[in-house]
């Protein structure tokens, strides 16, 4: 990994008088999660290597509202909303980038009904188009030929129909994919969705992270890819719980890419 | 007296139609108690829907042996339902057979209608093993135990009866027709009941004649009361599948519908030139001041129609990420139990002359408790799972926000998650100074 980043924020642009092609939009986990930090990073080494301009909103961005909304305050989520929205269009932003699904879903589906209207894309997505453009290379490298299963974020698949571009993405980095039983519109939820990362879960006789991760592990993947920090949070979780911190890893594609070089 | 079957027959059907129509009203009104939805965009996408899902059954086959079987049972009972045509005015007449003017097209007709009845009956006999025998795991859950069990066994049976008593009809006509009964002239081909029509062969005209009016009339009655058995049961999807389809959403899953009231309220908080003691306006309305939904008048038609649809099929719950975990959320049992409480309220609202009388009972912990609210993760799989376009989730979301919004009673996890966003604009206890922080760590 080189070790210097470079991430202008929005003010900075504004200051030079001039615009970014996309806003990175880094959310809450990205923005404070150590393991999401990761998967920030590996996301701008990659945006810049590829010499995009980009920017984010540092201190003035906010929770996009999604735990609040899908807990039931449709209240806070709302004011979330129009914060965020204003700022937006203070900066005229277009299109926004971001490596949270639960951030995606909301920004696009949700803030049109509240006059927020942008291009919003998920990186794995925005990724795939920079490579198609040819501005992104990627190739097997380090992961080429490793057995890898790719988890579906509900906020990405089912929510939104995404199912290719994070696979076409590990077909690019040569890896042998395995599906779950359960994937792409009928991936089991990882249970971190609709606010349930912030709480305990139900009585039950099992954590869904668990049921998940076991399904993972019966593909004999040594590698679960998947495209969301929450996702991503349940799913180490879930490897340490089924005691297989030794063979298996938790690695967000971008990751994947990023470090595919290394080594 | 000749014309006394014709009378009786007239008088069956119209009392048969009669009551379906009553109870179509009921279901219509206690729809309507719901909050209205605005089904006026995508229309085309909305009958494409309606095609694809509700005709064309494309959710069914998703899991191929039931989904090959219901299309047996499913094209066996809309095709049949021709030959309704036909009995009909037979029955009104006192005719026999009367569109074998048709010719060969007739006898066509008639042969479909008879394979087609036998595939319902082996569908029907397969389902009818699947639910008591094998014991799938989605039909023998805690919600199926009663009278939904005893309702879906019972359909089966009534399906079943009713074919045989086709074929039984076919035969015995056939036959006649062999003998050259009297009013029974040579019309259809019969390539299932010509096989049991031997059986027959030595049966005399008189008691022949017996038999195969008796075949037609319980038929044609079994019908009837099958038509009328709809209103109390799972069945009603028959019907309902379609409308709901439209009604459906045409949005991507993960988008959550906007909560008006709510929005009207924000952008006044938000508005630095409003009047913070202005008087709310009048006209909003006593149900625009509920957020969210205690009970079945707060939800929406659509919602509602949804609970009408429900086939109890436990497709939803078998894919629930929070079922198979042991919760007891089931997002099949969200559907019954929406249904069983709309249908209190409508006989509620039919003991007290058309006005609702509280009964200190409602959705909320009467029938839906919060753990099962609490427990999902929005995960959508059982929208995706529904094969009749059901979204058990907006029910629970809607029951969720009135419990934010209404009673603040989320889990004190969800509320420490929340006063932060609030306060600093994370779930975590972050100052908001500090999200670019991440620039310059190691
Ligand atoms: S959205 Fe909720 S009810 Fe539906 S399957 Fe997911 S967790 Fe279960
Ligand atoms: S909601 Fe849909 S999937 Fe669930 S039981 Fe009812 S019909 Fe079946």
């Amino acid at each position: 990994m080189s070790n210097t980043l470079h991430v202008p924020t929005m003010a900075e642009f504004v200051a030079k008088g001039e615009k970014p092609e996309i806003l990175f939009w880094v959310g809450c986990a990205g923005s404070f999660d150590d393991r999401a930090k990761k998967i920030t990073k590996a996301f701008v080494q990659i945006l810049n290597k590829a010499n995009v301009s980009f920017a984010v909103l540092g201190s003035e961005e906010g929770c996009t509202g999604d735990p609040a909304k899908r807990a039931g305050n449709e209240f806070l989520f709302q004011m979330q909303a129009m914060t965020n929205i204003e700022v937006l269009d203070g900066y005229e932003v277009q299109r926004i980038v971001t490596h949270c699904p639960h951030c995606f879903n909301t920004i696009a589906n949700e803030y049109p009904l509240l006059g927020g209207n942008y291009e919003v894309m998920h990186h794995t997505k925005f990724l795939k188009t920079l490579m198609e453009e040819g501005r992104l290379k990627v190739e097997g490298g380090k992961f080429k030929g490793k057995r890898i299963t790719f988890h579906d974020p509900c906020y990405l698949g089912r929510a939104n129909g995404e199912y290719e571009a994070p696979r076409d993405l590990l077909k690019k980095l040569e890896v042998e994919l395995v599906e779950m039983r359960r994937c792409k519109s009928n991936a089991l939820c990882c249970g971190a969705g609709g606010a349930q990362m912030f709480k305990e879960a139900e009585p039950g006789n099992k954590e869904i992270n668990i049921e998940r991760t076991e399904e993972a592990a019966g593909t004999e993947a040594e590698i679960i890819a998947t495209g969301c920090p929450f996702c991503n949070t349940m799913m180490t979780d879930g490897v340490k719980g089924i005691k297989r911190e030794g063979d298996m890893q938790v690695l967000d594609i971008v990751e994947m890419i990023a470090n595919a070089e290394d080594l | 007296m000749q014309f006394i079957p014709n009378i009786l027959f007239i008088i069956a059907l119209v009392a048969g139609v009669g009551f379906f129509i009553r109870n179509s009203k009921k279901i219509i009104r206690n729809i309507k108690l719901g909050k209205k939805v605005d089904v006026s965009n995508n229309k085309k996408q909305r009958w494409n829907n309606t095609i694809r899902i509700a005709l064309g059954q494309s959710k069914m086959v998703v899991r191929p042996i039931p989904g090959i079987l219901h299309i047996f049972v499913y094209v066996g009972f809309i095709i049949i339902n021709i030959e309704m045509l036909e009995i009909v005015i037979d029955g009104v007449f006192g005719t026999h057979r009367v569109l074998s003017f048709m010719g060969g097209f007739y006898d066509v007709l008639i042969a479909s209608f008879e394979i087609l009845a036998l595939l319902v009956i082996v569908g029907v006999a397969l389902f009818w093993t699947r639910r008591n025998i094998v014991h799938i795991k989605r039909f023998v859950m805690k919600e199926m135990k009663g009278w939904p069990k005893l309702d879906a066994n019972l359909i089966l049976y009534i399906e079943f009866v009713l074919m045989v008593l086709f074929l039984l009809m076919n035969a015995t006509d056939y036959q006649l027709q062999l003998k050259g009964a009297e009013g029974y002239h040579v019309a259809g081909k019969f390539p299932i009941s010509g096989m049991i029509a031997p059986w027959f062969e030595n049966m005399s005209i008189s008691s022949l004649i017996i038999f195969e009016r008796s075949a037609w009339w319980l038929h044609i009655l079994g019908v009837l009361v099958f038509l009328n058995y709809l209103y109390y049961s799972k069945h009603l999807h028959i019907i309902l599948a379609f409308p709901n389809v439209y009604y459906g959403s045409v949005d991507p899953k993960g988008k959550f519908p906007i909560l008006e009231s709510v929005k009207k309220e924000v952008e006044m908080m938000m508005d630095p030139n409003a009047d913070p003691f202005a008087a709310p306006a009048e006209d909003q309305g006593e149900e625009d001041s509920k957020f969210g939904a205690s009970d079945v008048m707060d939800l929406t038609q659509a919602q509602l129609l949804n609970a009408y649809t429900c086939t109890e099929c436990g497709r939803c719950t078998s894919v629930c990420p929070a079922n198979i975990t042991g919760k007891k959320l089931s997002p099949r049992k969200i559907m019954m139990d929406t249904r069983d409480r709309l249908e209190e309220v409508g006989k509620n609202i039919d003991a007290n002359n058309g006005e609702f009388k509280p009964d200190d009972k409602q959705l909320l912990d009467d029938y839906i408790s919060r753990e099962e609210l609490w427990a999902c993760t929005t995960c959508n799989a059982c929208v995706e799972a529904c094969p009749v376009s059901i979204n058990p989730m907006s029910i629970i979301m809607s029951m969720r926000q009135y419990l934010v919004l209404e009673e603040s009673a989320a889990p004190a996890e969800l509320n420490v998650a929340m006063s932060n966003i609030e306060n600093n604009q994370a779930p975590w206890p972050y100052n908001q100074m500090d999200r670019l922080n991440w620039r310059d760590e190691k």
